[in-house]
């Protein structure tokens, strides 16, 4: 066991990566299931025990293959990544566990094993985006997890789901190349790939063209990944038409760690300095962060599917976190990083109860859901919380999330923002209102007869993570102290 | 003028290159040009890579006493790395295509959308 322990951040995206061929191999859907799963919570144990060594004892550099950076592949783990690490690992292996039943019914029995293997895959790209220390691995890890997802999106049930795959697959392209050009740029002028090296290099050389444009594209291309309003015109069908399973995994991670990425290029690898004093980062990013706010919430609104209502507040969420990030000071980044780990909650706890809904009466439309409530109490209890957390009400996650967004405004003194905060979570509670109206004050439409509840292997997932939201209401040390360590880090900027 | 344009003429094919890549994608109703026109968009960047590598003068990079100036290799590395990305996004991408055209019967955007629209 000592001897695994100097190794485990390759271990923590090699041993996905392995899984994923076993995976294919396996043939069989349940046993598929079992590789993944036991794929994934030893991810989420390594990211655990990462997160536990870097909280106490500082950064972890490994270099992979024994080459040293910086022109060995780096991977270094500090307390931002360890955090974004756990939520995707921790995520991923609930959400699994929900999926054994989900998937039994959403896939054919033929392609689940399939399922499985891209699942797995998905989770070594996103895992490996976080851990890595080199710009151009980042690329490789970014496509190895959008492939997978286009993959998984594509294995929706409707033929819609065809549809929204491949309008996400040209824009996530694009998104992944813009990326790439940047990369070369930054790489024509320093010579080196090493985040950490290239952190020291850029400095000298920010005011050149190239190095500019490199930020301009990698700002954008990451914007698009993360679906910053206006870029964010793939997400709503890509989440509504996804199996279940898949909306509550890549909903609750992808586009966080696209986020992570650019809080890691415009603090580590550029510095806030060039970022926001010669650029002004921070009005780019707080304009389109306020009418996502805004647009998205509104657009939920008027959505009839709720998976495509919950996909709309993903943009408004989004849109808080950006304008955390745009904050551009200590507070900031701290409550963006609460509010990726909490939204990723939130998020995975309504897709999974959604997909409940879905098992039983195969729709998530509103007039469909109309009285499930009464028939689906502990499914509705799921909802009611994460839903609550959602509009951020006191003693649950989201309202961590809402307090630290709001200081972190009044310390930049920008009251208007708060203002702006408060008004659009006015939004939310409409369409979550919306949403409870129908499950619990409607009459269900005629001719639908008795819904039993979820079965329990999805239900408990559901629960769990609906609990969670609770939990990190309550007890708030593990997140507040991994983000205050990581934006110290991130605001020092330079090597790790 | 027209002498830094031409000292740098293949950053002009990568740019052109890219735009007519990114004009297909956007301006293209049919599935498959869009395709076309997002690999001719990665192709421009592999160009941009494989021309920063030469170096004035630089052989291909094998040890040799005879030589002391080499082109960069790594570029190289890097964007065989990316075209296999770019391979595998193709790929995905026309099985998608195929997959679609089975389900709905056409390809063409507009008509795509109409459909969805009904359901």
């Amino acid at each position: 066991m000592n001897a695994l322990l100097p190794h485990l951040p390759a271990l923590q995206v090699v041993v996905p990566l392995v899984a994923a061929p076993l995976c294919l191999l396996a043939g069989r859907g349940g046993l598929a299931w079992i590789i993944a799963f036991l794929a994934a919570a030893a991810a989420t144990v390594t990211a655990a025990i990462l997160a536990y060594q870097t909280l106490h004892n500082g950064p972890i550099s490994y270099e992979m293959g024994g080459w040293a950076p910086p022109w060995g592949i780096e991977y270094v783990v500090d307390t931002a990544n360890a955090f974004i690490l756990l939520l995707v690992a921790g995520i991923a292996t609930v959400v699994l566990l929900f999926c054994y039943t989900s998937v039994g019914k959403e896939i054919r029995a033929g392609r689940q094993h399939l399922f499985y293997c891209m699942y797995t895959l998905c989770l070594t790209g996103l895992l490996g985006i976080a851990i890595t220390g080199d710009a151009f691995n980042v690329f490789v890890f970014l496509e190895i997890s959008s492939l997978s997802s286009y993959a998984l999106i594509a294995m929706g049930g409707q033929r819609k789901a065809l549809t929204a795959a491949f309008q996400y697959l040209v824009v996530g392209t694009i998104g992944a190349t813009f990326f790439l050009i940047g990369v070369g740029l930054l790489y024509m002028m320093t010579g080196t790939l090493n985040m950490a090296d290239l952190a020291t290099r850029i400095p000298a050389i920010q005011d050149s063209r190239p190095v500019l444009a490199a930020f301009a594209f990698i700002t954008v291309g990451l914007a698009l990944k993360a679906a910053l309003f206006p870029l964010h015109l793939w997400l709503p069908n890509a989440y509504a038409f996804a199996p279940s399973g898949v909306s509550a995994f890549i909903a609750a991670t992808a586009t966080k760690v696209s986020l992570y990425v650019l809080l890691r290029f415009t603090f580590t690898v550029f510095g806030a300095d060039i970022a926001f004093r010669n650029l002004s980062l921070n009005l780019v990013l707080l304009l389109p962060a306020v009418i996502a706010m805004f647009a998205g919430s509104f657009s939920a609104i008027f959505q009839r599917d709720i998976k495509r209502m919950l996909a709309y507040s993903s943009v408004a969420q989004i849109g808080y976190i950006t304008l955390a990030i745009a904050l551009a000071s200590h507070a900031g980044i701290q409550a963006a990083m609460i509010h990726i780990f909490n939204h990723g909650l939130m998020k995975a706890a309504l897709f999974c109860a959604m997909g409940c809904i879905f098992y039983r009466i195969g729709s998530t439309r509103i007039d469909q859901i109309a009285g499930l409530g009464r028939e689906m109490p502990w499914t509705f209890a799921a909802i009611a919380a994460a839903g609550l957390s959602l509009l951020g009400v006191p003693l649950t996650a989201g309202f961590i999330s809402k307090w630290y967004l709001v200081q972190a405004a009044l310390q930049s003194d920008m009251w208007w923002l708060v203002v702006l905060i408060a008004v659009s979570s006015m939004l939310a509670l409409v369409y979550v209102w919306r949403l409870v109206e129908a499950l619990y004050f409607k009459e269900p439409p005629p001719g639908r007869g008795t819904v039993a509840e979820a079965p329990l292997s999805m239900l408990l997932p559901t629960l769990l993570l609906a609990g969670a939201n609770i939990y990190f209401g309550l007890d708030t040390r593990l997140p507040i102290e991994m983000t205050d360590s990581a934006a110290t880090l991130l605001l020092r900027g330079q090597v790790w | 003028m027209l002498q830094v344009v031409l000292e740098h003429y293949n950053y002009w094919i990568a740019i052109l290159l890219m735009m007519v890549g990114f004009y297909t994608v956007v301006a293209r109703g049919n599935l498959v040009k869009k395709l076309v026109g997002l690999n001719i968009f990665q192709t421009s960047v592999f160009l941009l890579y494989i021309s920063m590598a030469k170096v004035t003068g630089g052989t291909a990079p094998i040890l040799d006493d005879r030589f002391q100036v080499y082109s960069n290799p790594l570029p190289h590395v890097l964007i065989l790395t990316a075209i296999v990305v770019g391979v595998a996004t193709t790929a995905l991408g026309l099985a998608l295509v195929v997959r679609i055209r089975e389900s709905y019967g056409t390809i063409e955007e507009d008509e795509l959308d109409l459909m969805d629209g009904e359901t």
